[in-house]
Formats: structure tokens, C-alpha cells, sequence
């Protein structure tokens, strides 16, 4: 056994040894340690270093809380930076780090920032780092960086699971301390679902840190007691290593369980999660959080040996740990007292006990000597602490050698959840405390978070909580009580509020990991900056990792103190997320790498992949984007082909990925009319029709064709990217505005497969397949009904419509038929030279023949700027954008619209997003005449075709102008034209 | 007392006791030339040029809170000049020329860090749109890189190129954009107010706006009514709920955004990254913490706070965009109320009530815009004209159609 | 209520479910009203700290478009109804 390890200990397991390394010592500890209690065990007090002066720190708390000791832990990719030592588990195997400190912990060259501590107090840098003016980002702050941070992000994958869950629950009880395990027997024995969820390593909270016994029996075996009927009950789910980190709207609480976190990696599950966050819904909370021990702002009080008294008693009792040899207590309470009482018990010497209080009204027996009116004026010792200098009463001090200080300054219960959702503690003078808000609004504060204190009183506490809440679920309850346990009236602690020991001469430190000192806060206010947000964030105490759990009450009282006001008035900084740190892959759960977001295929993938397709990513969807052949290298290689192909055989395309949505009702008619800005009142069945829709600022919002398939039935498609927002759209228009329509709307894009099917000779493909006379008479351009095919086995649906400015049907089947169907369009066409295109060629289609894209609709178009302001309907009285559209700004003449563009030089290239400006004119924004939208090599022209927004650009035809490209550093002269650069007539649609 | 070299040293010998405060806490006058609504950094700054380069001195400046309690001490700390139409991309430049001069000019270390401004993209489409954008900045002469995967690999080396749903396939760049620490700019410009005679009056709400017919006369405060000549409103994120003294209905919202910041790590994030394929930016602080956020949690609020599911989105998208976060920690989190206009873009201009004059709806671009915005509205304020690169920024733009859409998303405020 | 949903036709469903409009703005003008009233109904809002009415749709859910009056100050609901009662019951 290790020198400091003792007899004892509640939650180890002393037949479980384990090894592990520190700064690359092999050290061993138990089964149950923490790396904290295993580092102590092994006498190891200096366990990191100060961020701002490096100074040596050690071990503080044995909880939460702790600023100090924070450890790189794990390699690799399961490298966790900023671990706390005092909460993560040992296992065997374990390595863990010192951070920020070179060449190591023991001697650290950036300790030299101590001899500079008068210059660099607090917001020092606000006031230098100015001369010269370019000094800052050349030379101080590369330097700043490089010293900056705590421990360093692994680079590596993570190789581990995570998840999130939905939880629900009648009452969730935060914190598995006596509080609330009494509250989970309560509320188990009623009946309610209950989760009692605890952030160490097993419930129980003071119950393992108990060196007396409770009711006659030692508190471990009373503990377990408890924790066996709470798992016999099958409505209570207990979750330990599970950090409730936050409370959000509608009582939802955000969680995190430590699934894993505490194997070594060949224990690790690789299918179970390393995290799992929780949201957990309760109709009811108590909260059971307890209350964190405060320091006490004395000269060196950050010296390793240094430690809070509750936590001594925990490394005591829990993991028969000695925090020292000989050991004192500055306590201004008479809880801390118990700390004596159990040293003593277990034969470590308590050298004296040092008391602001000059009459302690304290029931302690021991043999330590007690202080009276004394204070710890200051600490002695280079690496860890060696003496302590007592100021007493009379102004006299005395030093006493020690090997471990215990300190106790009060407690601050932890409201953190409480507050979470504005509200704002309240300062009690009685427990020298903030209290939770006065309004929890379904949640119960109770326990040493409401300011009791001791196992008897907290879990009664607990119990008559949940009773409460119960009540409140219409749930009878009866409080649980410990057997052997007389409640005895409540006596209240008196302690004497010390925010400082005004005698110390050494740095006193308030924030340990920020390093500031209590001169810091007086500094700070001296030049204004006294309210107490102002003073955080000018000193940065309490922004540490910490969040100030150990520091923020101590400078509400340095603050108040030197304004000679109460904490209360000074009030506290606001408490929010999280409550602890929370890592990115908790919250992040399985929607990671490849599953960020969920994949849409289109009931065509497998066809366009058998195919050859390149595939690209387009919202959730993936696309085929163009079909590479064999001795095709260069994606414009098959592109060209593809375009040609098209242009004078026939091709197939996917077109599924369109947005469809099926529109019923008397009414439908009417609805249409006044959601697209063109007619639709008289569509006929059997045609389709262009519509453009408008939002009601009177911009274009998106663009598709619908189609009358029957009375009172159509069918509308939308651009791919707007399918969800064209549907949420006019679900708006039908149940908002005109309820009183009879309209109905459905969601079908998943449902069809649909392809184009383009060329000059894509009718006589069809006919292979198609059952009905698709003649130009029987069929002309934008019919479109249901057809029959393959002798009358499949149903499918017809559209002669035509992006691509071929002659153009689209064809839509049962999402199943999908790839059968494609397959039969390929081999029909196989005798007219048929290729599956993508949508790269067919994005240069468009362009040849003019056509808009969202490229072009980006939201502050107008119908006019694309050049269909005659579209939008005169007669109609109203319909979506109709006033909008005739503000002045939309139509003023000099809006950019929609012109083509070449090269003056066919063999001269230019790229989308070049801006245009007149020759001549000088390079600026001013000048600016509007940009390329799109832009794409015409092989059916031979060079590049572009289209463009241009100030009066339809007037503007055969107009030279310079494409300027200040990115890319060139300038291309190109002459505007008319957009429609094939077939401008519509002689090859209506073929 | 002025900042020096010299002064850190003499006060240094002297245990830091001689320091005096970097301003006053006057009580309130009677009567002002000019009251300025909101002490957060815009109102600031407003005081500040007003008083400096305006040489309007009988100012009072009025905080609820303390002073930088609004969304100059809660944003993400990030300036830059990257913005593509033309009524607002010289605005933004100005800011970024004023940055770059502010800490010599108001004599306080406002670490202004020009770490570089990075956009990345993800497809054909996003690239063609910030060909637009860069080439819309280089037209105004505003410094823009267009970066493709390799560039990018070198400089930010632990995004996810390989395993992503969303491949990564270049970045738009502005060199001189960067990050400012965000109170100390409150700081700075309240300082530097203070010393030209402005009164920064803290703890001291607006109650009600009193009025003359169309003149307003003065307002009344919890700290009392005190009368002026001409008023200023500067409480973004308060907007509507200030504009309703005087019965003013607005084109915007308030929202809620989330921010956040993970424990200090060593330095590994060397610029403002922003995600394409999702809400995230990013950069690292002098402290070692990455300072992050996303988008806007979608409902009204003026709650300062956000939920879980918009913190769950943001961590997603920043993993997604960085696997080597999945072990980092967040270390908190906290919430803003912006002013999400209806066009994505600010408004400062005089209203209809004469002598009333407003600014706000800066929707996420309030930080970026602090100097500029104090030096603009100040100039409104001073002269009654728009400074040449805040025109376009007026009220009646709505009703005419002149609208500043960046994104082209239209009359939806949560959109923007 | 900004985590979760009283949706009128599913029950508590969370906010991931929803996507949200905005504020419940003046009623859409009738076709023969002037510029000013349609600017209104468009881009004016009253956005309070307090009691708001706002468009919020169950998109993951029953696509029925719903009217939240919830709290912006301390984002507690009052009330849920689905939005097409707005005209049918004339309220506004």
C-alpha cells in the first residue's frame, strides 16, 4: 500500500488494483479510486499548474468543482484534455497528464510570470500591448497564444459511440445524495416513475463521505439498504455518472451519463456508448444538488496541501485516504468540525483548528487545539505546504507546521439548475448563502441546496419534498424516514462570513485556475468596473472550467465588503449552461461524419448507379450528375456527350428528386389562381402549364409546372430545393388564409419515380412502351395525363414538358416501377443511340435554351427581372405578391434583368459569379452592372454561354461589356444577348 | 489618466493602488443636447464619435444594466467585411477600417486580431455564390481570397475533408476579418466617451418617451425625467419593445441566439471558420477557448437564453465540420435577443417624429458593426444626413421595395 | 413552451417537430386594400416582451399549421389552436 493510504474506505475495493501512469510515473491505485484520491494515496500533492502565473496547484476538492487539478487523460483519439482529477475513475491502464507547464509540473519555466505580478493584475493587457500599433498581432499576441489554453484537443478521430435519448418521467430527483434517495423512496413507494440521477460514480453523496454511523448503523450499510429497495422497485431508474446539466423551457433537462468513460479501452463496448445524452422530460423535479464547501481568500491559499475540509473527509471516509500527517482546519462553521472528529478517528493529528468565530459554539471533543478569533494569515512551502502563520485576536502570529490544510468558509448551495431559466438566487444572511430562486415553478429545492445540513435533516428534507411534488401530480405519498434516526429541532450553524484575511501578505487567491487574487476585485473596482458582471469580466474570475463554483461567492463578498454593502445587493452573475462541461460528442450522439444528415436517394439510384453515375450532393439528396464512358477522363467529356447525345438522339434523366405534391379539391382550381401569379382558374384537364409563385413580398419565390389531371385534381411539381417549402407554403395559404377552400394538399415526391426523356427522337422511344397514340396531334407540347403501358400492366403518368428545350416528355411511375421501368426506357432506346444524362448536362441545357434556375430565382428577383413580367396576371384581383410586386423598388426600370452572355472571343472563358461592368469604367462597386449567374461550355455552340442580371439588360442586346473576375484576376470582354441560345423559336418543343 | 507603457510601470510600484476609474458615475442632468438610449456598444460608440470627431459633448448615454450588458458583451466576437450588396458592403468596410485604427484611437487594447475570415463551401452553387460575394468585395476594393481544398488544407489541416456527408470544396477568405475582444470594446469607447464630457448613466431605465405633438421634449427614467434636444434610440434587441413608448410599430423581431465557449485548449484553430453545410463558426480565443454559435433558435424571445435542440444542431454541425471536437467540452453557454429585421439588414434613420432618430434591426451583424454604427449614427444624429455609407439603410425602404436581402429569403424575420 | 409542443391534434411533441413563422401579423388585407395596409400586414410587427401569438407548423407531425400564444419574456404557452380557427371563429 501507498504511504497515504489508510484503513477504510466505502468505495474502494481494495483486492482491485490498478496501475496507471503520471506524467509518466507508474503509480498504483483501487478499484473505486478516483485519479484524484489514487494521486493523493500515492502522496502526489502538486498535480498541476496556475494558467496566468503557473504556480504550483494540487488537489482542492474531491468533486465537481474542482479548478486545480485537471489532467490530460487517454491518447489518441480517446485523449481527453481538462479532465478532472477528482472525478474521473481510475482504471487500469490509465495515463494521465499534467497541463500548462513546461519542462514539467515540478519545474515550470512559466512560473516567471509570478515576478511579474504587480504589471500583469487584472486587465493589465487592456491597458499595454498598444506600441507600436502593429506590435499586437505581430508580436504580443502570437506570444499570448502561445501560452494560452490548458490541454491540448486530440487531432485524432474519436473511435467512440455516442447517443442520445428521450426520457420521461413523473419526478426527476437530481442528485442521489440523502436528499434524494430520500425523495426517490418517496416518490418510488407512491407509485410515480421516478429517475434519480447522480454525477459520481455511485449514489449516495454524503452517505460515502460519512465517517459516523447513521440511526446505529455504519451510513455504507444504511446506504445500501437504500439503494437495494430503489432497485427491487421497477418505476425507479437510477442513473449514476449522469450530470443533469442544464434545465431548459417545459421542464426538459438536459443530461449526460458517462457510459464508458471509466474502462480502460480493451473493457470498452465498441456497440455501446462511450456518452449518452439524455432529455429528460419531468413533470416534476426535486432538486437535490446539495452545497459546495467555499474557500477562504487567504495569503497562499492556492498551495498544494491546501483542501477543502469536506473533501478531506471524503478521501477519508470513501477512499481511506490520508489527506496528511499532520494536518490543520480554518473553518469559520461548525460542520468542518467533522473533518477533526474523523481524522482523529483514524490516528491522523490535527495540529489545531483555527477559528474567526472568537466564541465557537461547537460540540467537538477532540484533542486538536482550537484557535479562536484566529485566522490563517498566510502558507508556507515551495511545492506543497510546509507551515501555516496564525494572525491571532491580539494581532500576534504564530506558525504552525503542517502537511495539509483543511478549509471551510461557509457553503453556497448549488442553484445552478434553478436558475438556469432566469431566475435569480436570493441571498440569505442566515446561511451566509444564495438560496434558489423564491419561484421554482415545478421543481423543489431541498436539502443542503436549501440550506440544511446533515444526513438526518436532508433526507427528511427530501422526503416531505416529494411529497410536495406528488401533490402535485395528484399522487399521495408518504415521506421516507431512516430507521433509528430521532429528528432532532434544528439547530442553525452560525458562521461568520470571511470573504478575506485582510492580514495576509502573500497573493490570495479567489479564482485558482484564473489566478485572481482578491487584489484583483479590489482593482477592478477601484477603476469602475464594480458591478459585479463587470468585475467578472474584467478579472475573468469565475470564467474558468470551473464557472467559478469554488470563486464566485467569495468576490460577490469581496465586492460587497469593499462597498460595505450586502452580497445580496451586490447579487450574482447568471447561472447558466451547463452545469459542468459537456464534450461535443454527447451532444452530437450518432449524427456524425457520413451521418450528419440523413441520405435521400431517389427511387432511381440503383439505375443511375449501375450506370456509371457520378453523384453529387444536393440538399439531403444525392444526384446522378453526369455518366462517365469508358475513355472518358474529364467530367466535360462526358458532359459534351451527354448534351449532344440529347441534342440529336435522345436521353433519360432522373427528374425524381423534383418536388411533387398532389392537389385535390373543389377548390383546387382557386387555389392555384392565387398561389401562382399566372392563371391556372381554366387550366383543362389533361395540361400542364409553367407557373411561377410568388412570395407575398411580391419576389419570386419558385418556379414548376402544374398539371390538371383530373376535375379537381392536380398535380404541382417544385424545384428540388424548395419541395419541403413550397408544400409548408401552401399548406399556409389553404389553413391560414382561406380555410374556406376546398383544398388539399399531399406530399408525393417520394412516391414517383419520374425521368425526362429528351431528344429529337425520345416520341418514338416511348411509343415502344407507351400503350396510348403519343403523336404530336394526340399528344401536343404540355399535355399531360395518365397513360398505360407495357400492354396495360403499369399506369403511369405523361408529361410533355421540356427543360432540356428538346422535344421532351416527362414520365412518372410507382417509385417501385422506378428502376424497371428506366431499364425498359433504356433498352427501347438502345436502337436510337439512347444515354442516360445527369444534371450537369442538363444545367447546360437550360442555359443553351435560357432557362431560370434557383442560380437566377435568388429570392430578390422579380418575374420581370427574368423576363416573364407579362406572366404575372393583370385580371386576377388577388393573388400571393400581387401588391408587393408593383412597389417602386420592384419596378424600377434599372433593375438588373435577364440577359445571355458570351465571350466577344468564343475561345474565351469566364466563370459564374463575375461581375459586369461597362467598358471603360473604373473597377467599383458603384459602376457595378450586375453578374453572371450561371455559366456553362455550349457544346451545341461550341463556346461558353453564360446568363447574367443585368442593369436594363434586355435593352442591352449585342451590348459589349467587361466580365471582370478580381478573384481569379481576369477580365473577359463578352457581349450581352438573348438568353435563349438554341432554338429561340420553340420549333424542336412543339416537333 | 491616459494608458501608457509608462503608467502600467509607475502603477505597478505603487501595488496597483493609484488607478483611478476609467469613468465616471455621474448622476443624471436636467437636460441633454442629445440622449442616447442603450449603453451597449453601439450607443457607446455613438457618444464617442459624437463627442470626438461630431464635437457634440452635452450627451447622456443611459443603460438599464451596466454598461456592455446587452449583445456587445454575448456575441461571437467576429469582424469582418464580406458582404455582397452594395448598400451594405461599404458600410462594413468602413467598420473594419475603424477597427483597425481603434485601439490607438481610443488608447485601450481592444485586441483587435485580423486572423483571417473563412467561409467554406460545399457545392458548385455555394462556390458560383461566393465568386459573387468576393468579387463584390474586390469591386470596393475590400481584400477577398477565393481558396480552393489544398489552400484550405493548409491552413485549417483538422477539417473534415474525407469522411463528410457534405465534402468540403474550397472557401471565400478575408484576410483582415478576425475577432475583437467584445466587452473591452464597450469598454473602450465608454471610456473614451466619458473622457470627452459624455455622461454614461447606468442602472437607469427608460420608462416612457414624453412628447410634443411630433417633438419629442424628453424621457422619463427610473432615475427620473430629464428632457433633450434630440433623442437616439440604440437598444437592438429592444427595438419594438422601446419604439411602443411612442406607439412606432417595426420591421422586425427579437430573437434569441445561443453562443458558446469549450474549455482552453492549446491553440489550434488559428482563424474564424464559418460551416456551409450547416449553422457553425468559429475561432479561438487568446485564452485557448473556442468561441462558437449557430443560428437563431426560430421563435420570439427576449429571454437572453436558448434550448436544447438549437444547442444540439450547432454541436452537430461543428463536428461535422471538425471530428477532433468530439472529446472537447463545452463550457457555457448563453443567449442574446437580436433584432432580426425583415430583410436581414440594420435601419438607422430619423423618424417620423422628428427629433427621434433610430438604429437597430443589425440582426447578427451588430458586433462587426460597432464602430461604424456609432460613427454613422452620430453623424445622422449631428448633421440630419446619412453618412455616404449608411443610405441605404433607411426606414422607408420596406415600403418602397428597396430591400437590403443578403439572402434573399424575404419578409420572414427568423429566416435572416 | 420552446422545447415542447401542445400540438391540438398530436399531444406534447418536441420543438424539433416544428418550424416556425413568426408573429400572427394583421390579418391579410382583402384584394382591393392600399399599399400601406398590405406594408403593414407584410413587414410590421408588435413583437412585445410578453404575450405573443405566432405561427408555428407540426412540419414533422399532422402539417397542420398551429397559433401559439407563448410568453417571449418567459417562454410559457397559454394556449395552442390550430391556425384555420384564427378566420373561421373571425378572432383578430
Amino acid at each position: 500500500m501507498t504511504s497515504f493510504r489508510i484503513e477504510g474506505g466505502t468505495l474502494i475495493d481494495r483486492s482491485d488494483v490498478r496501475r496507471f501512469t503520471f506524467n509518466g510515473e507508474a503509480l498504483s491505485g483501487i478499484g473505486g479510486d478516483t485519479v484524484a484520491s489514487a494521486l493523493l494515496a500515492n502522496g502526489k500533492q502538486l498535480v498541476g499548474r496556475s494558467f496566468k502565473y503557473h504556480r504550483p496547484r494540487g488537489i482542492l476538492t474531491a468533486g465537481a468543482a474542482e479548478p486545480n487539478a485537471l489532467l490530460t487523460i487517454g491518447r489518441d483519439g480517446r485523449r481527453d484534455p481538462n479532465t478532472r482529477a477528482t472525478m474521473a475513475e481510475l482504471y487500469d491502464g490509465l495515463e494521465a497528464r499534467s497541463q500548462n507547464c513546461w519542462p514539467n509540473v515540478s519545474f515550470d519555466i512559466g512560473a516567471a510570470n509570478g515576478l511579474l505580478g504587480p504589471l500583469l493584475g487584472a486587465g493589465f493587457y487592456y491597458k499595454t500591448f498598444m506600441w507600436p500599433a502593429a506590435f499586437w498581432e505581430k508580436v504580443y499576441e502570437p506570444l499570448i497564444r502561445k501560452a494560452a489554453g490548458l490541454g491540448r484537443a486530440s487531432y485524432d478521430p474519436d473511435p467512440g459511440y455516442y447517443e442520445k435519448c428521450w426520457a420521461h418521467c413523473d419526478l426527476l430527483v437530481i442528485g442521489a445524495g440523502p436528499t434524494g434517495l430520500a425523495a426517490a423512496l418517496t416518490a418510488g413507494r407512491a407509485g410515480a416513475r421516478v429517475i434519480i440521477a447522480d454525477e459520481g460514480a455511485q449514489p449516495g453523496g454524503g452517505f460515502l463521505a460519512e465517517g459516523s454511523p447513521v440511526g446505529g448503523k455504519p451510513a455504507d450499510t444504511v446506504l445500501a439498504d437504500i439503494i437495494g429497495e430503489l432497485h427491487a422497485l421497477p418505476n425507479v431508474e437510477i442513473r449514476k455518472r449522469t450530470t443533469v446539466f442544464a434545465a431548459y423551457d417545459d421542464q426538459v433537462f438536459g443530461a449526460v451519463e458517462r457510459v464508458q468513460k471509466h474502462l480502460p479501452e480493451n473493457e470498452i463496448n465498441p456497440h455501446r456508448a462511450m456518452e449518452r445524452l439524455w432529455r429528460i422530460v419531468a413533470r416534476q423535479v426535486v432538486l437535490a444538488t446539495g452545497a459546495e464547501e467555499r474557500p477562504i481568500v487567504f495569503g497562499g491559499n492556492d498551495r498544494p496541501g491546501v483542501m477543502m475540509a469536506g473533501a478531506m473527509r471524503t478521501y477519508l471516509n470513501a477512499y481511506g485516504v490520508a489527506p496528511g500527517k499532520r494536518v490543520a482546519l480554518f473553518a469559520n462553521n461548525s460542520q468542518a468540525y467533522q473533518t477533526a472528529v474523523d481524522l482523529e478517528a483514524r490516528g491522523i493529528e490535527v495540529a489545531a483548528i483555527i477559528d474567526p468565530r472568537t466564541c465557537p459554539n461547537i460540540n467537538y471533543a477532540g484533542k486538536a487545539r482550537l484557535i479562536a478569533g484566529a485566522m490563517v494569515r498566510d502558507t508556507a512551502g515551495r511545492r506543497a505546504i510546509k507551515s501555516i502563520t496564525v494572525r491571532h485576536d491580539d494581532g500576534s502570529d504564530e506558525v504552525i507546521a503542517v502537511d495539509a490544510l483543511g478549509v471551510s468558509g461557509g457553503y453556497s448551495p448549488i442553484v445552478h439548475l434553478a436558475c438556469h431559466r432566469g431566475g435569480k438566487p436570493v441571498w440569505s444572511d442566515a446561511h451566509i448563502g444564495f438560496m434558489p430562486p423564491e419561484k421554482t415553478d415545478g421543481m423543489t429545492p431541498c436539502g443542503a441546496v436549501a440550506g440544511k445540513a446533515g444526513i438526518a435533516a436532508c433526507f427528511a428534507a427530501g422526503g416531505v419534498a416529494a411529497v410536495k411534488a406528488l401533490a402535485e401530480l395528484g399522487v399521495m405519498g408518504e415521506a421516507a424516514s431512516l430507521p433509528g434516526v430521532e429528528q432532532t429541532a434544528e439547530t442553525v450553524d452560525h458562521i461568520q462570513p470571511v470573504w478575506r484575511v485582510a492580514s495576509s501578505k502573500g497573493k490570495a487567491f479567489v479564482d485558482f485556475q484564473n489566478d485572481v487574487a482578491a487584489s484583483d476585485i479590489t482593482l477592478a473596482m477601484r477603476e469602475g468596473y464594480d458591478h459585479v458582471e463587470l468585475a467578472k469580466r474584467y478579472t475573468t474570475n469565475g470564467m474558468a472550467t470551473d464557472q467559478g463554483k469554488t470563486s464566485n461567492v467569495n468576490a460577490i463578498g469581496i465586492l460587497a465588503e469593499n462597498k460595505r454593502v450586502s452580497p445580496g445587493e451586490i447579487g450574482t452573475t447568471t447561472f447558466r449552461p451547463f452545469y459542468t462541461p459537456v464534450c461535443f460528442g454527447a451532444l452530437v450522439g450518432a449524427s456524425k461524419g457520413m451521418d450528419f444528415q440523413p441520405v435521400r436517394k431517389s427511387p432511381l439510384h440503383g439505375w443511375a448507379e449501375r450506370h456509371g453515375a457520378k453523384f453529387v450532393e444536393t440538399g439531403l439528396w444525392y444526384r446522378s450528375s453526369w455518366f462517365p464512358k469508358d475513355g472518358e477522363t474529364f467530367w466535360r467529356d462526358s458532359v459534351d456527350r451527354e448534351v449532344n447525345t440529347v441534342r440529336t438522339k435522345v436521353g433519360i434523366c432522373d427528374v425524381s428528386t423534383l418536388g411533387k405534391i398532389e392537389v385535390f379539391g373543389t377548390d383546387a382550381a382557386e387555389f392555384l389562381n392565387r398561389v401562382y401569379c399566372n392563371a391556372f382558374l381554366k387550366l383543362p384537364v389533361g395540361k400542364a402549364r409553367y407557373g411561377i409563385m410568388l412570395r407575398e413580398d411580391g419576389f419570386v419565390y419558385d418556379d414548376g409546372t402544374t398539371s390538371c389531371l383530373g376535375e379537381n385534381h392536380y398535380f404541382m411539381t417544385t424545384t428540388t430545393a424548395l419541395a419541403a417549402g413550397v408544400l409548408t407554403h401552401l399548406e399556409f395559404c389553404a389553413q391560414v388564409l382561406w380555410p374556406e377552400l376546398d383544398v388539399r394538399l399531399a406530399s408525393a415526391t417520394d412516391q414517383w419515380a419520374q425521368m425526362a426523356v429528351a431528344g429529337p427522337r425520345s416520341r418514338e422511344v416511348l411509343s415502344k412502351i407507351i400503350d396510348d397514340d403519343i403523336s404530336n396531334e394526340a399528344f401536343p407540347f404540355l399535355a399531360a395525363r395518365e397513360v398505360s403501358m407495357f400492354g396495360g400492366r403499369l399506369k403511369g403518368r405523361l408529361f410533355r414538358i421540356s427543360f432540356s428545350g428538346e422535344l421532351a416528355y416527362e414520365i412518372a411511375v410507382p417509385a417501385g416501377y422506378g428502376e424497371s421501368v428506366a431499364d425498359a426506357v433504356m433498352i427501347a432506346g438502345e436502337e436510337f443511340g439512347i444515354a442516360p444524362y445527369g444534371t450537369e448536362a442538363l444545367g447546360v441545357m437550360r442555359i443553351e435554351k435560357g432557362h431560370v434556375t434557383h442560380a437566377e430565382i435568388n429570392g430578390t428577383v422579380t418575374p420581370a427581372d427574368l423576363g416573364m413580367g407579362r406572366m404575372v396576371s393583370a385580371k386576377k384581383d388577388d393573388f400571393i405578391g400581387r401588391v408587393m410586386n408593383l412597389r417602386e423598388g420592384l419596378v424600377d426600370p434599372s433593375r438588373p434583368s435577364l440577359v445571355g452572355i458570351k465571350p466577344k472571343s468564343p475561345s474565351d472563358k469566364f466563370a459564374t459569379g463575375s461581375h459586369i461592368l461597362n467598358p471603360g469604367d473604373d473597377v467599383s462597386l458603384a459602376n457595378d452592372q450586375g453578374y453572371v449567374t450561371s455559366m456553362c461550355h455550349s457544346p451545341t455552340l461550341g463556346h461558353p454561354v453564360g446568363l447574367a442580371l443585368v442593369k436594363n439588360g434586355p435593352k442591352r442586346h449585342g451590348e459589349e461589356v467587361v466580365i471582370w473576375n478580381g478573384l481569379a484576376g481576369t477580365t473577359v470582354t463578352g457581349i450581352l444577348c438573348d438568353p435563349a441560345f438554341v432554338d429561340p423559336e420553340n420549333e424542336k418543343l412543339h416537333a | 489618466m491616459r494608458y501608457s507603457a509608462l503608467s502600467l510601470l509607475g502603477n505597478a510600484f505603487s501595488k496597483n493602488k493609484n488607478w483611478k476609474p476609467a469613468w465616471r458615475n455621474p448622476d443624471p442632468k436636467p437636460h441633454y443636447d442629445v440622449i442616447i438610449i442603450g449603453g451597449g456598444g453601439h450607443g457607446l460608440a455613438t457618444a464617442y464619435y459624437l463627442s470626438k470627431v461630431f464635437g457634440v459633448r452635452n450627451v447622456a448615454v443611459l443603460e438599464k444594466g451596466y454598461l456592455g450588458s446587452g449583445n456587445i458583451g454575448r456575441n461571437t466576437t467576429i469582424i469582418r467585411s464580406n458582404y455582397l450588396l452594395e448598400g451594405n458592403n461599404p458600410f462594413y468596410e468602413f467598420s473594419m477600417k475603424l477597427w483597425e485604427g481603434l485601439e490607438q484611437d481610443f488608447n485601450f487594447n481592444a485586441m483587435v486580431s485580423q486572423r483571417g475570415v473563412i467561409n467554406l463551401f460545399h457545392s458548385d452553387a455555394q462556390r458560383d455564390a461566393y465568386t459573387r460575394r468576393g468579387n463584390a468585395m474586390r469591386l470596393h476594393g475590400v481584400d477577398a481570397e477565393l481558396l480552393d481544398r489544398d489552400q484550405l488544407r493548409e491552413k485549417l489541416p483538422f477539417l473534415d475533408y474525407e469522411n463528410a456527408r457534405f465534402p468540403i470544396m474550397g472557401g471565400l477568405m478575408q484576410a483582415r476579418g478576425g475577432t475583437v475582444r467584445h466587452d473591452a470594446v464597450a469598454w473602450g469607447f465608454a471610456r473614451g466617451a466619458d473622457q470627452n464630457g459624455v455622461d454614461i448613466i447606468q442602472n437607469c431605465e427608460v420608462t416612457g418617451i414624453d412628447r410634443d405633438g411630433n417633438q419629442i421634449t424628453g424621457v422619463q427614467t427610473t432615475r427620473g425625467a430629464i428632457t433633450c434636444n434630440k433623442l437616439a434610440m440604440a437598444v437592438a434587441g429592444s427595438s419594438s419593445h422601446v419604439a411602443k413608448m411612442v406607439d412606432m410599430r417595426l420591421p422586425i423581431e427579437s430573437h434569441a441566439l445561443q453562443a458558446f465557449v469549450s474549455e482552453g485548449l492549446k491553440p489550434f484553430i488559428d482563424t474564424v471558420v464559418t460551416f456551409g453545410a450547416g449553422h457553425f463558426y468559429v475561432s479561438q480565443s487568446d485564452k485557448g477557448g473556442l468561441v462558437f454559435g449557430g443560428d437563431i433558435e426560430g421563435y420570439n424571445s427576449y429571454a437572453q437564453r436558448g434550448n436544447l435542440a438549437c444547442v444540439e444542431h450547432v454541436a452537430e454541425a461543428g463536428m461535422a465540420m471538425i471530428p477532433a471536437l468530439s472529446r472537447v467540452r463545452i463550457l457555457r453557454s448563453w443567449g442574446g435577443i437580436m433584432d432580426m429585421s425583415m430583410d436581414g439588414s440594420p435601419i438607422m434613420d430619423r423618424t417620423h417624429l422628428g427629433n427621434l432618430y433610430f438604429n437597430g434591426g443589425w440582426c447578427y451583424g451588430g458586433f462587426k458593426a460597432t464602430p461604424a454604427s456609432g460613427y454613422c449614427f452620430a453623424h445622422l444624429l449631428a448633421t440630419d444626413t446619412p453618412h455616404e455609407t449608411a443610405t441605404a439603410f433607411r426606414m422607408d425602404r420596406f415600403a418602397r421595395g428597396y430591400l437590403l436581402d443578403e439572402k434573399g429569403v424575404g419578409a420572414q424575420a427568423n429566416l435572416h | 413552451m420552446s422545447s415542447l409542443v401542445k400540438c391540438p391534434h398530436c399531444g406534447l411533441r418536441p420543438r424539433e417537430e416544428f418550424t416556425i413563422r413568426g408573429e400572427v401579423a394583421a390579418p391579410r388585407p382583402s384584394a382591393g386594400a392600399d399599399e400601406a395596409t398590405w406594408f403593414d400586414h407584410v413587414y410590421l410587427r408588435d413583437n412585445p416582451r410578453g404575450e405573443h401569438r405566432e405561427y408555428w407548423h407540426h412540419a414533422g407531425g399532422c402539417r397542420r399549421w398551429l397559433v401559439l400564444s407563448r410568453n417571449t419574456l418567459t417562454h410559457e404557452t397559454s394556449d395552442v389552436v390550430d391556425a384555420s380557427t384564427l378566420k373561421t371563429e373571425g378572432a383578430r
